[in-house]
């Protein structure tokens, strides 16, 4: 990938910023979303809570569903490829679709490896449980990072641990002195140059989006409070009882994630949110977020 | 056409897309930056930025929100405005195959005429009336205007399109000078909103500006 396309996509990723993606499984859905205000949609055949109630291999959505979506969207699609799984990452690409999630929702293809995503032209979003995490798929290529959270549980505890995690390990790398990052990268598994930059730019270098787990307006602001550059909402919208509204509430509170009056008004009447569940007591096989490596 | 108000300072919709690229852009040169999220946002700016972003998302939040009237009413005023890639598709006055948002510019756009992402591109031109060196231009899912109307001055034109024009209340560009380390197009819209800037002869190219330059004004904590 030239210099200069790994810079446009991490642009695009930019011009997505304070914005939600939305999760959906059909075009119906994808229509309700972009009414609502979403600012592009993950196309895909089962929401994340489906896939955990069904089990199975999940895996790469079906192409015609995928350019069904595309074809009935003006905002950019997205979609979701196995972790390491590069093949189902070019025919996205030949789809022509706007951004790769390369995401530990399906089941991962190569438990060693991620795609190597420099190898594309297309872009890649990746989630990250915390700052070596983040930086390893930005060494691979990259564009986006997003938190992993615990997809298809309604629940945010892990989406804030992880993002809790990044914003401590930057200010901890912030803070010390540069004689200290290498020893800092090589306990962390940050690849050096890169924890370098971070250290100047007090930040990822790359837009950082908050999913896993987003299930009301409250929980996006919270997000964003906690410093993320937009949401991904998967199971949250289309598995609550009120779809249109909570969609336009989370986009709302999304927009004014600052501003309590306006979260107060995107919290009335929304009907029910979708059924949550307890992280604290899952076993880890069934976690998702400890899938990549 | 009013005056200016004077208060030398330019707004950034602040609800979705690249507002910090902008207010990083407007600190470089030295003029006000306000994000402007809400009506009040709106009082005694010389001028409003429409960011790229998403224009079908950009258009939804603004009629969500009520945000529409309040920045027509405001260009009623004399309100100066420039609209970025999505920003310059909500101003046109025709949007080929969709409704029109703003309709303020009487101009047709064609939204996202080049493809998906991997249609988005880089390239550079000369555009004498904006800066004497040549401009890099950045184009993300961009639009293209395809017709400018009387009383639209064209500022550059490229293959088969308009990619920069302007009346005399509005600017639009396809691409997004924000994303470059050029300021010459912030300039030329601080100069077209009355403001006087400090160093306005300086050269167009910031050399302390990056890629990641607009992380200054994110949010992180």
């Amino acid at each position: 990938m030239a210099e200069n396309r790994y810079l446009l996509n991490t642009q695009l990723a930019q011009m997505l910023k304070g914005g939600v993606i939305m999760d959906v499984v059909n075009v119906e859905q994808a229509q309700i979303a972009q009414e609502a205000g979403a600012v592009a949609v993950m196309a895909l055949e089962r929401v994340p809570a489906d896939i955990r109630k069904q089990g199975g291999v999940a895996r790469m959505s079906d192409a015609g569903l995928i350019k069904a979506i595309k074809g009935a969207m003006t905002i950019p699609v997205m979609a979701k490829a196995r972790i390491g799984h590069f093949v189902e990452a070019q025919i996205l690409q030949a789809l022509k679709i706007d951004y790769i999630d390369e995401s530990e929702v399906l089941t991962p293809a190569d438990e060693e490896c991620h795609i190597d995503k420099t190898g594309f032209e297309i872009p890649f979003v990746c989630g990250a449980r915390n700052l070596g995490e983040a930086l390893r798929r930005v060494a691979e290529g990259a564009a986006m990072i997003r938190t992993k959270g615990e997809a298809g549980t309604g629940n945010v505890v892990e989406a804030v641990r992880h993002m809790r995690t990044m914003n401590r390990e930057i200010r901890q790398l912030a803070n010390m002195p540069v004689e200290e990052v290498v020893s800092f990268a090589k306990n962390n598994g940050l690849p050096y140059e890169l924890a370098l930059e971070v250290k100047k730019l007090g930040r990822l270098p790359v837009v950082n989006f908050a999913a896993g787990g987003i299930a009301t307006p409250a929980d996006a602001a919270l997000m964003m409070q906690l410093g993320c550059d937009g949401v991904f909402v998967g199971s949250g919208i289309f598995k609550s009882s009120d779809p249109v509204r909570r969609a336009r509430a989370i986009v709302k509170a999304t927009a004014y994630y600052n501003d309590p009056d306006k979260l107060l008004e995107a919290s009335f009447d929304l009907g029910d949110p979708m059924p949550g569940l307890d992280v604290a007591s899952m076993p880890d096989e069934e976690r998702l977020a400890g899938r990549g490596w | 056409m009013n005056a200016a108000t004077g208060s030398g300072v330019i707004g950034v919709l602040d609800l979705q897309g690249g507002v910090q690229e902008h207010l990083d852009h407007l600190c470089r040169i030295g003029a006000a930056g306000r994000p402007v999220k809400r009506t009040a946002d709106l009082e005694g700016l010389d001028g409003l930025i429409i960011p790229g972003g998403e224009s079908t998302c950009l258009s939804r939040l603004l009629n969500i929100f009520g945000l529409r009237q309040d920045i027509e009413a405001h260009y009623r005023q004399g309100l100066k405005l420039w609209g970025t890639c999505a920003g310059a598709i909500l101003l046109a006055r025709e949007n080929i195959g969709e409704a029109p948002f703003f309709g303020l510019i009487d101009i047709a756009v064609s939204r996202n005429a080049f493809g998906s992402q991997l249609d988005s591109f880089n390239g550079q031109a000369m555009v004498p009336m904006v800066a004497s060196e040549a401009i890099p231009l950045t184009f993300i899912r961009a639009p293209k205007i395809v017709r400018t109307g009387p009383g639209v001055r064209v500022l550059l034109s490229m293959d088969d399109y308009v990619a920069a024009a302007e009346d005399d209340q509005i600017l639009v560009t396809v691409f997004h000078p924000e994303l470059t380390p050029s300021l010459a197009f912030h300039r030329y819209f601080a100069r077209k909103c009355g403001l006087h800037l400090a160093g306005d002869d300086a050269m167009g190219l910031d050399p302390g500006w990056t890629p990641q330059s607009w992380v200054r004004f994110s949010h992180h904590i």
